[in-house]
């Protein structure tokens, strides 16, 4: 600690460059601490799906082929399966594209047997939900988001399915409740549910009747999820479906990466962006260090060891990284609620920015290592000579 | 005869300059007394500074043997010089070389971080070197806020300020006007009367050497014949 004044005193021996420095490492982790919130939320999404007692069966080449609903019954016959329901996939949104609405199509009972105790819906909702056959059940903040009420009816736009009736992609609901998670934990990712009936979108649709887009299984004893996953894609080898099981949580990540490999480029624009950090920040200290040449000398002559002044300058460079990468940090945190409305669904977790202070010790060591080298192995008399 | 300070015995210094070497310093051989005030003189090129690093510490000779203040210096490492600078020698330099970012107090303060010292301690002790040098009332000034008199005595400040056996001095009024050059020489003269301070001074100012006690001349790397005869004399 008693260094501590002549390295901030030395760090702030230039102030204009100083600043400028920091600046520019205070963008990079500000990058860096965005980048990771994002990579971080794809990487450990939460599921919208609690408890580890769940599976999803899907086609087994691809998300986007369909199940046939007729299926349902095979799987219910699994022995270790308690319950079984079935989902399409709508592709919605509110007056525009970036309005996404995570509007799922549900068979009622099954649906809300499976995730019984899962949701917080009323019973007068509930009875008004199952006697309206236009009804949709919506998360409150969704409700909130968009200025919706009990009683509106709500048009939605689907990306892929049209209606047999007039051709078009506009849906249209009645609001008839609520729909909230109790696990606080979940809130984020069920923050934009829309659910309304299955019937109505099967019967609606002008193609893909009959077909599901995933089942949802419910597990009496999650420790044979594998062997049950085993069983009921067992059912459907060698069929013109056959699927893939797997538990939630996987599922949810692989629903991801149909987006791409977010975490390899989030990764590569993050490389580009230290890399040209290193360079620059590597080369303003070792200007740093040429300049204050006899000034290290001298800190020699008066007793401080090679050790010693390789410690200094490593402690300035570690200081100025550290300071950077604190604020930068920060303001990715500060920033949270806008990466939230660009990624509407996707939980984001501010212990992500942790890794950044390893980086940051990192990125200061590396950069600092070959001007404090070169201060370590500076020869006194030499140094000295120019400015006595 | 007072026991000697500094003892160079057949001291060689030869610097390897890509393909040539050239000898700055040839069987050197000299003795100080605790206490005495040297000055060093000779035209550019004699070998005064390298003979002052070498006694400092701050480079090994060759060939021969240095001992000061009862340290054999070229038998010892990097690091174990660097540690016995830190006890045994003050440096005062022409231009000062003080750290433009630090006040005075804090310049004067350096040393001292290389001890165990509490930093109300090293405050306190800079405080009283720069009181003996007569400039405690621009302790919280940076050096580019003072004259070249006042940068040179807290230069001297700082040389004293961990109670050193030797100060070292390289052309300390170089840089200074003649006011200032006597003020500092005569502040030189004051540790080394009442302090008990042993200088050694590189000059080209017959003026400055006037102040120490002995005057050596040097040329070619060598003692010329009046301090070779006091070495004689002396050992």
């Amino acid at each position: 600690m008693k260094f501590f004044p002549l390295i901030w005193a030395t760090l702030w021996r230039k102030k204009t460059r100083t600043i400028f420095t920091l600046l520019s490492v205070v963008i990079a982790f500000l990058l860096f601490g965005m980048l990771e919130i994002v990579d971080n939320a794809f990487s450990h999404p939460s599921t919208g799906v609690t408890g580890a007692d769940k599976l999803i069966t899907t086609n087994k080449y691809s998300l986007t082929l369909p199940l046939p609903l007729a299926d349902v019954q095979q799987i219910r016959s699994v022995p270790g399966v308690a319950e079984v329901t079935w989902i399409s996939w709508f592709g919605g949104y509110y007056q525009e594209s970036k309005n996404f609405v995570f509007a799922l199509p549900v068979d009622t009972d099954s649906y809300f047997n499976l995730h019984k105790g899962e949701f917080v819906v009323s019973d007068r909702q509930m009875q008004a939900y199952r006697n309206t056959r236009t009804g949709a059940l919506v998360n409150s903040a969704l409700m909130k988001k968009f200025g919706w009420k009990i009683g509106d009816k709500v048009p939605l736009h689907s990306t892929i399915w049209t209606k047999k009736d007039d051709g078009s992609l506009d849906w249209t609901f009645d609001i008839v409740g609520t729909i909230d998670v109790k696990d606080p934990t979940q809130a984020s990712a069920q923050a934009y549910t829309f659910v309304f009936h299955y019937e109505l979108f099967d019967e609606g649709r002008s193609f893909g009747k009959g077909q599901v887009a995933w089942f949802e299984e419910r597990v009496g004893d999650p420790s044979q999820s594998g062997a049950i996953s085993g069983r009921i894609d067992a059912l459907f080898a060698n069929s013109p479906n056959e699927t893939k099981t797997q538990p939630a949580n996987d599922f949810t990540l692989a629903f991801i990466k149909q987006y791409g490999d977010i975490g390899f480029v989030l990764r590569a624009i993050l490389g580009a962006v230290f890399f040209a950090l290193l360079f620059l920040t590597g080369n303003t200290m070792m200007q740093s260090v040429r300049e204050r040449i006899p000034e290290l000398a001298v800190l020699k002559t008066l007793g401080f060891g090679d050790g010693k002044v390789l410690m200094l300058v490593l402690a300035e460079s570690l200081l100025l990284c550290m300071i950077a990468a604190v604020i930068g940090l920060a303001l990715s945190y500060a920033a949270l609620p806008i990466i939230k409305m660009g990624l509407q669904g996707v939980e984001l977790s501010p212990t992500a920015l942790i890794p950044g202070v390893g980086v940051a010790v990192l990125l200061a060591l590396i950069v600092g290592a070959a001007p404090a080298l070169r201060a370590m192995r500076l020869n006194i008399v030499d140094a000295l000579a120019d400015k006595r | 005869m007072s026991e000697a300070i500094v003892s160079l015995r057949n001291v060689e210094k030869r610097y390897i300059r890509g393909k040539q070497s050239v000898d700055v310093l040839q069987g050197l051989s000299l003795d100080i007394p605790k206490g005495e005030f040297v000055a060093l003189m000779g035209p550019s090129g004699s070998g005064k500074t390298t003979l002052l690093n070498l006694i400092g510490g701050l480079d090994t000779p060759t060939a021969g043997e240095i001992t000061v203040a009862g340290q054999r210096l070229d038998h010892l490492s990097s690091g174990a010089l660097a540690r016995w600078r830190a006890n045994h020698v003050g440096f005062v330099f022409q231009f000062y070389n003080l750290m433009p970012m630090l006040t005075a107090q804090r310049n004067v303060e350096l040393p001292l971080l290389l001890t165990r010292l509490s930093a109300s301690q090293r405050k306190s002790n800079a405080m009283a070197a720069l009181t003996l040098v007569g400039i405690a009332d621009r302790a919280k000034h940076k050096p580019s806020e003072l004259s070249g008199g006042q940068a040179q005595r807290v230069a001297i400040a700082r040389a004293l300020v961990a109670d050193p056996t030797l100060l070292v001095c390289d052309e300390p009024t170089g840089d200074l006007d003649r006011k200032s050059a006597d003020d500092v020489l005569h502040l030189l003269q004051m540790l080394n009367r009442d302090h008990g301070k042993s200088v050694v001074m590189v000059t080209h100012d017959p003026k400055a050497a006037e102040f120490a006690s002995r005057v050596l001349h040097m040329d070619k790397g060598a003692l010329l014949e009046a301090g070779t005869a006091l070495v004689q004399e002396s050992v």
